[in-house]
């Protein structure tokens, strides 16, 4: 929020808020968190290339790039909503507003105008369907889970995720102007990935989240039911994973990719469970969360290798 | 009229902040013009061309 005190626990100290004259134009994008902006092109562009529909080169790239910054739109204003819960954590105590290099106002002004931008350029780009998921997934980032959702339940990230999951499905309704199974299985890997993902970090930084008033699974179930609800999320990710398979848009270089890595996560899973104390535990959980972006990352990339470089042999026949 | 306050002068930071800013900004609205006309031209097609003379 914008005051940087009005919400925090009791003994939350934040960090000293020097006043600037205006950030440096990295600041403002630090404020648009640009590896998750990335991670949005790469999925969006699978979303893309897995709908078989051919689309001027032009148009596909100013889309993605809109999609792009309208997600680090609503990373900007995520930023703007909890300067006063990163102030308080070291992992985010450094970004621009906490820090002071940018004013909050700065920011809310700067995630609005890129927000209205990106959706309205997209619709002009593209078609307005794909405009209208960005704006759904910028509100729901932004309102939903940042204002709503994360600090009031443990299944924040789990709702949440949602957001993070959108853009695979933006990226074929901007070719085909539709949604269509392919992007809607896509939605359900990083959906369902998600919650293994993030719970990994909240084991180790469970004290971080409890000083920032942060109820994360870990600080609210307690670590052992976390650790059994990772496994449980890892097993219903390895068929989902799957699916592309079975339905015919995955090919062997993306059954063999998503098999293997499905067993990793599993293996990761029970490795978790089983390390429950000291510098074990961190090892599993770090190893966890690092395995589980590799994951994702070679699912897609197996994806795109096979849709774009004609690298697909059906399994199915 | 009334007499406003003489704004404070920046220090040499600020003002090379502040002439990065707007040098961002001005790239940033050329970046914009750019899309909006490369947009027009590939929406139009290969038939923007073919017109009478």
């Amino acid at each position: 929020m914008t005051s940087l005190s009005n919400s925090l626990p009791a003994g939350a100290e934040p960090h000293p808020v020097t006043m600037a004259v205006g950030g440096e134009v990295s600041d403002f994008f630090a404020l648009l968190k640009p590896r998750v902006m990335v991670l949005v092109i790469f999925t969006a562009l699978v979303g893309m290339v897995v709908s078989h529909v051919h689309i001027q080169p032009v148009v596909g790239t100013i889309s993605l790039l809109m999609i792009a910054v309208g997600a680090g739109a609503s990373g900007c204003l995520n930023m703007w909503w909890d300067a006063d819960i990163d102030a308080v954590m070291t992992r985010t105590a450094k970004r621009p507003i906490p820090d002071g290099r940018i004013q909050p106002g700065e920011a809310l002004a700067f995630g609005l105008v890129l927000s209205v931008g990106s959706v309205l350029v997209l619709g002009l780009a593209s078609n307005w369907l794909a405009a209208a998921l960005l704006a759904f997934t910028i509100v729901f980032y932004a309102v939903v889970y940042s204002m709503w959702l994360k600090r009031t339940t443990p299944q924040n990230i789990v709702i949440g995720g949602a957001a993070g999951a959108l853009p695979p499905i933006i990226g074929q309704a901007v070719v085909t102007g539709s949604v269509g199974i392919e992007s809607l299985v896509l939605f359900l890997i990083i959906f369902i990935w998600t919650p293994p993902h993030f719970w990994a970090l909240a084991l180790i930084k469970s004290g971080e989240y409890a000083k920032a008033g942060i109820p994360m699974m870990p600080n609210v179930a307690g670590p052992q039911s976390t650790r059994r609800q990772i496994i449980y999320y890892s097993l219903v990710l390895f068929p989902i994973g799957l699916a592309p398979v079975a339905l015919g848009f995955g090919g062997w270089l993306y059954a063999v990719t998503a098999f293997f890595g499905g067993l990793g996560m599993l293996a990761f899973s029970v490795h978790v469970f089983r390390n429950r104390e000291g510098e074990a535990e961190r090892k599993a959980a770090f190893g966890m969360f690092g395995f589980s972006i590799l994951y994702l990352f070679l699912l897609f990339a197996a994806l795109l290798a096979e849709q774009s470089l004609g690298l697909f042999r059906a399994v199915m026949v | 009229m009334e007499n406003f306050p003489t704004p404070r002068r920046l220090t040499p930071e600020e003002a090379k902040r502040q002439r990065q800013r707007s040098i961002a900004i001005a790239a940033v609205l050329f970046t914009l013009v750019t899309i909006f006309y490369v947009l027009t031209i590939a929406k139009l097609g290969p038939q923007v061309l073919n017109r009478a003379l």
